[in-house]
């Protein structure tokens, strides 16, 4: 298969939260989200509580599989920065190590050149984490070794689940 | 490309229905989202056009419970259908999981059936993919209209491959949550084949 299962582990989770934590307190942000290229929403820090995360992450990533798709059409890679500017709010979207999305949603306390320069850091550092996780994926499915939770699950488990 | 987080102890899987113009994609998600417990599901967005049809996708996050610990989450989306919209329908297909594909069974449409049917083929195949090593459902929806062709003959022209395939009147719901279900555990399986 094309793309190999994007595995998250619990060091890995803690490293990516710090870093976004401390990115929304420099970059004076409201909420910073990470969503993987599929849709999936990795990890949120502020005021996530007031959104849907689901849906913000879906439609983050169809954004940029559409913008993506358009870079194509006239010859670029990819763009890799989106702003949008709303009356009060801002999102701020970018592509980190061309794997994941990072979603900072900011308004007038903040702005556009504080969040892009603070961005670009961050972004450096998330690469770094992002690719240690690969290769510890990569390493772990090496050496064969089965922590992964579904390998014992029995065709009882996944019955019950529609029970 | 699921999508694990140990951390949050969560897995997530992304399902895509596919299929041509008006054969039901949406209407098998509005059914599952009408008739699913609020606690389970998100919110379903449509990016649909002001005539209601599909321009980019559909979405709805379902979470059916947990397997050993570990919440099990389900994205659905659909394609739009109408053979213009190809580019944004190989973009949906990126990170699938698992596929339906919803046939509409009126004899008019299967001309459209087996187009939709080799575009999704040559879709999967350019993100890397292969249809037969994927989870894969088959659809036969519209059974409750007059005019549609015999399972055999959908069958014959669709299913060459003997997929798990369902009867389905999606306006009704019948045979919805079936496909459903069939295509989650096949996903399921494979996660634990470790694929």
């Amino acid at each position: 298969m094309s793309n190999p299962t994007l595995v998250m582990y619990e060091e890995e989770f803690q490293e990516v939260n710090d870093v976004i934590e401390r990115l929304l307190t420099e970059a004076n942000a409201k909420v910073i989200f990470l969503v993987d290229k599929n849709g999936q929403l990795i990890s949120g820090v502020g005021e996530t509580e007031r959104f849907d995360t689901t849906s913000l992450a879906s439609l983050t990533a169809g954004n940029i599989a559409a913008t993506g798709g358009l870079a194509k059409l006239i010859g670029e890679k990819e763009f890799s920065i989106l702003f949008h500017e709303g009356e009060k709010d801002n999102l701020h979207i970018s592509i980190v190590g061309g794997r994941v999305i990072l979603v900072v949603l900011f308004d007038r306390r903040s702005s556009l050149g504080l969040v892009r320069l603070r961005v670009k850091k961050t972004s450096e550092e998330l690469s770094a984490i992002f690719e240690k996780l690969v290769k510890k994926s990569e390493e772990r499915e090496k050496r064969g070794s089965s922590d992964f939770p579904f390998a014992e699950i029995t065709d009882d488990d996944i019955d019950n689940l529609f029970s | 490309m699921s999508f694990i987080n140990y951390a949050s102890r969560e897995i997530n899987c992304k399902i895509v229905y596919y299929g041509p113009g008006l054969c039901g994609k949406t209407t098998n998600l509005q059914f599952i989202y009408q008739k699913t417990a609020p606690d389970a599901k998100g919110k379903m967005i449509s990016l649909a056009t002001e005539t209601e049809r599909t321009l980019f996708f559909d979405f709805l996050p379902l979470s059916l419970g947990e397997i050993r610990g570990f919440k099990t989450r389900f994205h659905l989306y659909t394609v739009p259908g109408q053979v213009f919209y190809d580019a944004s329908r190989k973009l949906i297909l990126k990170g699938v999981d698992g596929v339906v594909f919803v046939a509409d069974s009126q004899e008019e449409r299967i001309d459209a059936n087996i187009e939709s049917l080799e575009n999704l083929r040559i879709n999967l195949k350019e993100q890397g993919y292969d249809l037969d090593k994927l989870p894969y459902i088959i659809q036969y929806n519209k059974r409750d209209l007059p005019e549609v062709m015999s399972i055999e003959e959908l069958r014959r022209e669709l299913n060459a491959t003997n997929v798990p395939e369902f009867e389905a009147c999606a306006t009704t719901g019948e045979g919805v949550f079936e496909t459903l279900k069939a295509v989650a555990k096949l996903i399921l399986i494979d996660l634990k084949r470790g694929k």
